[in-house]
Order: structure tokens, then C-alpha cells, then sequence
């Protein structure tokens, strides 16, 4: 017989990886290996391990099933939708008597992310639960535009990132997707009501829980989504006619897209034999205008909503300095770093990594604007940023790891 | 409940000259369980797809019923999904979570329950209804999937590899359970998988495609006893059949030193275009083992014995004269014959075993167009 070895498949291998109980079913490894366990039930075994400084999760699966994930999930980050960084796949695992167990797929756990079920302490406020259905509608049109049908979508197969006000939504769990050269209306129809039925259920399962404000309503709930999905596939796909004499509105379509935070890349414009009516169809739409503009400006990588509140206060500074005349690029290197910089470094280090450094900033340009309200005057940066320290961020939970359960801890959610 | 028919239906992707389904021609009868099965890239998915309305027809259409659904939206389609969700939900009880789609839809809550209580019976899990999720097993998880399908009451129940991501125990555990289900229920399904085990195992009629080619439709035992062509006989069947390609001089095949005398109307089909061969199938199973003196007998040299208990393999390679020429390939790989021996009495690594194929269980294909000719 031939002599079966661990496989690894991944695009860069941490020698780490090796010294993982491999031969020991998941769900029975030690707890000293564990960082935490899954909240919930889910349909496979999931474990998340603390690695070279960094916590991925490992998931038990079919090794065919584990191969196609994995090749999805590269594929997503290549397309450069928000989805979680696959690790890779291990196959070929035994237990010490010879039996076979199952593959696992690896991913790394997306740092300051947080579940939706840790999106609330005692019930899942409205506001909350329709900022995450805008970042779901957000992420589901990014994904449809690159042709990729997600066959699951819902709320626990999704992460969510603070991105200033709002949430950035990131896709977990791709077992069910596939990738097509473009979806048909049918597939996106499909997946948009799978959505819809996925997330009435999820949230009425909160409210069986008592998780759920009672103010919420399920339903209206999940027909939102479907509503911030076809308003903003319709802006960004459909097709436009005006006059020829009205040619402005090219650049407004392109601004209005701009606005939503989508760059066109490319706009197919068409005229009528006799030259009197335009009509244009944006063929090609990226999202992540805001963070590319700061990224090109700063070099800081943050998500759309912290770009587009940074770039804010970037205009700010720029006309309080009286520099609109200075070039754009050497303004935004001094804001980086007097203001931003500045701002982060004031922040204890022990408290810093609380949150990301961008999502700080936005809540310390929140609090300025509070405290400066409060006390009639414009409170500067510094005191502000003192100020939020000793008030907020103190008391705040740190949002780096926020995995599932302790290991040992009963998940409260399955003993109610 | 309705039947299901593909009438010349397409699916040609942008940008790709070979159409994904190729002028699928297919009727499903009411409550029949019918499995798509082939090879990855075969078209079965796509034409599943098709009729769930995840895929474009680009030419043709597809009836459910008398109603031509080629232009209807998936959610109007009146058919289910089974297993494309089983995420199970802790806090509700076993009934609402498979009740839940039907509280969406705005159904009565007496309505609801009826449905959720005879789909529990048929499922066994009416002791459970009143209990969360997390008392129940794996098996048990799974028939809460299929419930919540059931409880919709579709026309036709669609499955797409819906055992690839269970682990081997609960996948055989599950397929004669989806079986067994159907068959109670007689809602009329389509199910896909690439594995020939579990279409054999589980449908009423298997549909082999290639390349999006419809290759033959027919119930287990026609695929196994007469395949239409040499891809289906090499697919169905396991260990796979052992197909050569022999020479025939005067109406009879040569295999190795063996005279396999074709029958007349056997013979006369062989065309100009295949240059005096033919290919012979011969499953494992249908091979006896004889004595050296037997003028059908064919020397096999055993490489290899696979004990299973219950049946034992060997696995050898095709001896003799003529053997060098006769190109020969079996589910073990090329130039390899497997062939299955009683496991009280089996032959030793590097003997050699002589062997006839029974009577009657030789299958024939044109070497040039692979079409049966037996």
C-alpha cells in the first residue's frame, strides 16, 4: 500500500504550521492549542489557533470541497474583493492507529473583525443591524460585479469591519460560490433572495434568543437588503440617454459613482445615427475610490469610509492652513505627519491596538467635534485626543481578536 | 408534482466556442429520481442550473410541467434547493427552523405547523420539534436541511453535490436516506454528482454526460448491462470495465492468444472506418478463471491482489502474442485488466492466471466511433 503523508498546500508555508496536532481530529484538540472556539452551531468543526503571532482558523471539511475553497478564496483576493486571506489547505492527516481524517482549509482570521453575533452586548440595536445590511448590499454588488455567486449568503458567513460610521462587510465562507465570467440575472435574483430568506431567519433567531431589540422588525429587515442591493446595482450598471447638448452628464454619472465610493473604469458612451442623444452604460466599476486616493496621497491603507472621513479632514487642514495652491501630495504628507501620525502616537501604546489606526482617528475627530460642541469652543486635537483616551477608550473592549469562545467557556447562546 | 423535459436545450457561456450543455433532450416523468452524472466540465451542473434558472438558456427551453419556465425567475419556478442552506439557528426550535421560510412567506402559523409536522414525521424527528438544534446529531441535522425544503412543498427538488462536504460515514448515511425520502415523498428530483457509485445506488434513471453531451439515459442496470458507448461503460461500474482494442480477422476478435468469435450481426456493423479492430469491454465480474487448455482463454499476469473480503481484485497486465498490439485499459490504468477472483482461492503476485470472458457478457464498440455494436 502506499504511504500516505501530511500534504500542504499553501502559496507561502509557515514552518509553524507543522507543529499542529494534525493527527488528532479537531474537535478534540487540547485547549493549550486552542485560541478560541466558535460561537454557534456551524455545519463543519472550526478551531482557532494562535500562530507565529497571529490566530488563524482551521476548518475540517472534504478535501475536494477544501481545494475549491481555497482556490475561490485566492481567486476573490486576486479580483480584490474583501474576503478572508486563505492560508491553505492540509491533507493526508491519520491518526496515530491509521485512520484517515478529514482535510482542513486554513485561512488567517481578518484582524479587528467582529461576527455579528459580537455586534451586540445585550440585543442588536435597529441602527446597528441596518448598518450591517447596507455593508452586506455593499459587499454583495462587489462580488456580483466580478461575476462571483456566493449560493449562502448571510450574516454569520460574513465579517464585519468598523469602517468609521458604517461597517465594511468581508466574506468568510466560500464553499457554496463560484465564479463566473459574468452572472446572469437569474443567478443574482437567486442570490439576492437566498440573502434575504438567510437573514430574516438570523435575526429571527436572535429575537427566539431575546437577543434582538424589539424594536427591530425581521422582515423589513431582510426586504432592506434587497432594496440597498437593487439601488445600487441599478446605479452603478444602468444605462443612461440624454441629450447630445447635455454632455455634462457624463461627468456627473462619473462623480455620482465617484461619491459612492466606486471609480469607473470603463463607460461605454453610444450616439444615435444623427448625433442628438448620448446614451452611456459604465461597463467597468472598482469600488475603493476614497481608499485609493489616500493610498496614493499618504500610503495608509484603510477601508472606504475612514478614507473618505481622513481625506475630509485632509481638505480641512488644508484650508485652515491656507495651502490650496501648495501641491496636493506634499499637503498630504505633512497632515500624515503632524495630524494623523501625531494623533495615533498620542494614543498609549497599550490602549493603541484597541482598534485600527484609522478607525481611532475617525472616532477622535468624533469626539472633538462632542467635546467642542459641549464646551462652545474648538477643542484642538491634542486635548481632544486626551480627552478620548481617559473617556472612551479606556473603557472600550479590545476589537483586535475577537474570536468566539475562551477555551472551556460554554457558548451562553446554546445553554439558554 | 410535475415532470421536468429539456427540450434541445443550451448553454453557450461568452466567449466560448463549445456550448457548457450541448442540445440537451431530456424528460423527467412526474416523481421520478433522476442523477446527472459525468466527469468534472461535463455539463451536468450547468444543466441543473438551467432549470433552476441560475443559468441562461441560450437555446432550446425547459418545461416544468406543461410550463415552459426557460424565461421565469429562479424564485418562481416552484422548485427547491435542498441542502443549499443547513445552517442551523441555536435559539429556534426544531420546527422553526424548518417552519421559517414559510413564516417569511406570510403563511398561517396553523398552516405552517401542518406542513412542519407531517415533514417531521416522514424525517423522524417529530419527538424533536420542540427542542433546539444542538440536541440533535449530525444525521438528525442534515433531515432538518431536507425538511425545510419539504415543508415548501416544490415541484421538483433540485440537489447539486449535496454529499461533498460531508465526511464518508455521514455521506453514505445520507444517500440512502435523500433515497429512501424521495421515494416516500415522490416529489420528482434532479440531483447532481460526478461519483457513479452514488448515482447507481440512488436514481431511478442516471443521465451520463461528456463534453455537455447527453451520452445515454437509461435506469442502473441498462448503463451497467448495455452501455451505449465506451465512455459510458468505462464510467459506470467499479471497479471499471476493462476495455481492449483487438484486431478481428474472419469475424473474430484476437485477444492475446484467446478467439473471441463475434456474432454475425456483431460483425457486420464493423465499418471500413475502423480498420479491422473493435473494442471489446469486459467488466471484472465477467471474467471466469479457466485452465491454459481453454481455446477462449487469455494469460493475465497478476501485478498486484486487492482483498476486500466479501470480493478480491487482481490486477494484472494482458500476456501473449498478440498482446503487445491490443491496446487495453481498465479503471487501474493503461495496459491493465482487472478481474475478479473468489477470495478463498486467490493467485499469487507475478503468476500467471489464465481467464475467459463469460458468455454473452462481452460488450462490443466501433473502435473508430466507440458506438456499441453488440
Amino acid at each position: 500500500m502506499t504511504v500516505h503523508n501530511l500534504q500542504i498546500t499553501a502559496s507561502a508555508p509557515d514552518p509553524a504550521l507543522l507543529d499542529l496536532p494534525w493527527d488528532i481530529p479537531l474537535v478534540d484538540w487540547p485547549e493549550e492549542t486552542l485560541a478560541a472556539l466558535p460561537r454557534g452551531i456551524s455545519r463543519h468543526i472550526v478551531r482557532f489557533v494562535r500562530l507565529s503571532g497571529r490566530v488563524i482558523a482551521i476548518k475540517e471539511i472534504g478535501e475536494s470541497v477544501a481545494y475549491r475553497e481555497y482556490e475561490l478564496l485566492r481567486q476573490l483576493r486576486r479580483l480584490e474583493v474583501p474576503s478572508v486571506v486563505p492560508v491553505g489547505v492540509i491533507t493526508g492527516r491519520k491518526a496515530p492507529d491509521g485512520e484517515p481524517l478529514e482535510a482542513v482549509l486554513v485561512t488567517e482570521h481578518l484582524q479587528f473583525s467582529l461576527p455579528y453575533r459580537a455586534l451586540y452586548s445585550q440585543a442588536l440595536r435597529p441602527d446597528t443591524a441596518a448598518r450591517l445590511i447596507d455593508a452586506l448590499a455593499v459587499l454583495l454588488v462587489r462580488l456580483h460585479l466580478v461575476g462571483f455567486y456566493w449560493g449562502d449568503v448571510s450574516l454569520s458567513n460574513t465579517l464585519f469591519r468598523r469602517d468609521a460610521e458604517t461597517f465594511a462587510a468581508y466574506l468568510v465562507d466560500a464553499e457554496t460560490g463560484d465564479l463566473h465570467r459574468q452572472l446572469s440575472p437569474g443567478q443574482r435574483a437567486y442570490d439576492v433572495d437566498l440573502a434575504r430568506t438567510n437573514i430574516i431567519g438570523e435575526l429571527m433567531d436572535l429575537a427566539a434568543g431575546e437577543l434582538l431589540d424589539e424594536d427591530v422588525d425581521e422582515v423589513s429587515i431582510g426586504d432592506a437588503l434587497v432594496a440597498r442591493y437593487e439601488e445600487l446595482w441599478e446605479t452603478l450598471t444602468e444605462s443612461e440617454s440624454f441629450e447630445s447638448n447635455e454632455r455634462w452628464r457624463v461627468a456627473a454619472r462619473i462623480e455620482r459613482l465617484n461619491e459612492l465610493g466606486f471609480d469607473v473604469g470603463e463607460l461605454a458612451i453610444t450616439t444615435d445615427i444623427d448625433g442628438t442623444s448620448v446614451q452611456i452604460q459604465p461597463k467597468v466599476v472598482d469600488a475603493g475610490h476614497h481608499s485609493r486616493r489616500l493610498l496614493r496621497l499618504t500610503g495608509l491603507d484603510v477601508q472606504e469610509n475612514q478614507a473618505r472621513r481622513l481625506l475630509n479632514d485632509l481638505d480641512s487642514f488644508r484650508a485652515a492652513t491656507d495651502r490650496q495652491n501648495d501641491d496636493e501630495e506634499f499637503v498630504a504628507h505633512d497632515w500624515l505627519r503632524g495630524v494623523f501620525e501625531a494623533t495615533i502616537r498620542a494614543v498609549p501604546r497599550d490602549l493603541r491596538r484597541k482598534l485600527e489606526p484609522a478607525q481611532l482617528f475617525h472616532e477622535i475627530l468624533d469626539h472633538r467635534w462632542f467635546v467642542s460642541e459641549r464646551a462652545g469652543r474648538d477643542v484642538p486635537m491634542a486635548e481632544a485626543t486626551r480627552s478620548y483616551v481617559d473617556d472612551v477608550l479606556r473603557h472600550r473592549p479590545d476589537e483586535k481578536s475577537v474570536l468566539g469562545l475562551a477555551p472551556g467557556e460554554k457558548d451562553p447562546e446554546l445553554d439558554a | 408534482m410535475a415532470t421536468v423535459t429539456y427540450d434541445h436545450a443550451s448553454r453557450l457561456y461568452p466567449g466560448t466556442e463549445r456550448p457548457a450543455v450541448d442540445q440537451l433532450n431530456l424528460h423527467i416523468e412526474d416523481g421520478e429520481f433522476l442523477v446527472l452524472v459525468g466527469p468534472s466540465g461535463c455539463g451536468k451542473s450547468t444543466s441543473l442550473r438551467m432549470l433552476a434558472g441560475l443559468e441562461d438558456v441560450n437555446g432550446g427551453s425547459i418545461y416544468i410541467g406543461d410550463r415552459d419556465v426557460t424565461d421565469v425567475q429562479p424564485k418562481d419556478r416552484d422548485i427547491a434547493m435542498v441542502f443549499q442552506n443547513y445552517a442551523l439557528y441555536p435559539h429556534m426550535s426544531v420546527a422553526d427552523n424548518m417552519g421559517f421560510a414559510l413564516k417569511i412567506a406570510g403563511k398561517p402559523k396553523a398552516e405552517i405547523r401542518q406542513r412542519v409536522e407531517e415533514a417531521a414525521k416522514i424525517l423522524d424527528l417529530t419527538e424533536y420539534l420542540d427542542r433546539k438544534p444542538k440536541a440533535l446529531s449530525g444525521g438528525q441535522r442534515q433531515r432538518v436541511a431536507m425538511g425545510r425544503a419539504i415543508v415548501r412543498q416544490p415541484q421538483v427538488f433540485l440537489m447539486d453535490e449535496p454529499l461533498s462536504n460531508l465526511d464518508a460515514k455521514l455521506r453514505v448515511q445520507t444517500r440512502t436516506q435523500i433515497a429512501s425520502l424521495q421515494r416516500r415523498l415522490g416529489v420528482t428530483t434532479v440531483y447532481v454528482t460526478h461519483d457513479q457509485t452514488e448515482a447507481l445506488t440512488m436514481g431511478d434513471r442516471i443521465a451520463v454526460l461528456k463534453d455537455g453531451l447527453l451520452q445515454q439515459v437509461g435506469t442502473p442496470r441498462d448503463m451497467y448491462d448495455t452501455p451505449a458507448n465506451v465512455f459510458v461503460a468505462g464510467f459506470i461500474g467499479s471497479p471499471a470495465m476493462n476495455l481492449g482494442t483487438f484486431t478481428v480477422t474472419g469475424g473474430v476478435a484476437e485477444i492475446g492468444p484467446a478467439r473471441l468469435p463475434l456474432e454475425r450481426d456483431v460483425a457486420s456493423r464493423i465499418t471500413e472506418a475502423d480498420n479491422g479492430r473493435v473494442t471489446v469491454g469486459f467488466r471484472p465480474e465477467s471474467l471466469d478463471i479457466v485452465t491454459q487448455a481453454d481455446e477462449s482463454a487469455f494469460p493475465v499476469e497478476v501485478n498486484l491482489v486487492e482483498e476486500l473480503g466479501s470480493d478480491a481484485f487482481v490486477y494484472g497486465t494482458l500476456k501473449g502474442d498478440l498482446a503487445a498490439q491490443a491496446e487495453v485499459h481498465s479503471g487501474a490504468g493503461d495496459d491493465q485488466v482487472i478481474v475478479r477472483v473468489d477470495p478463498r482461492s486467490v493467485p499469487a503476485k507475478g503468476e500467471r492466471i489464465y481467464v475467459t470472458i463469460r458468455p454473452g457478457h462481452s460488450h462490443v464498440f466501433s473502435s473508430a466511433s466507440g458506438e456499441r455494436i453488440s
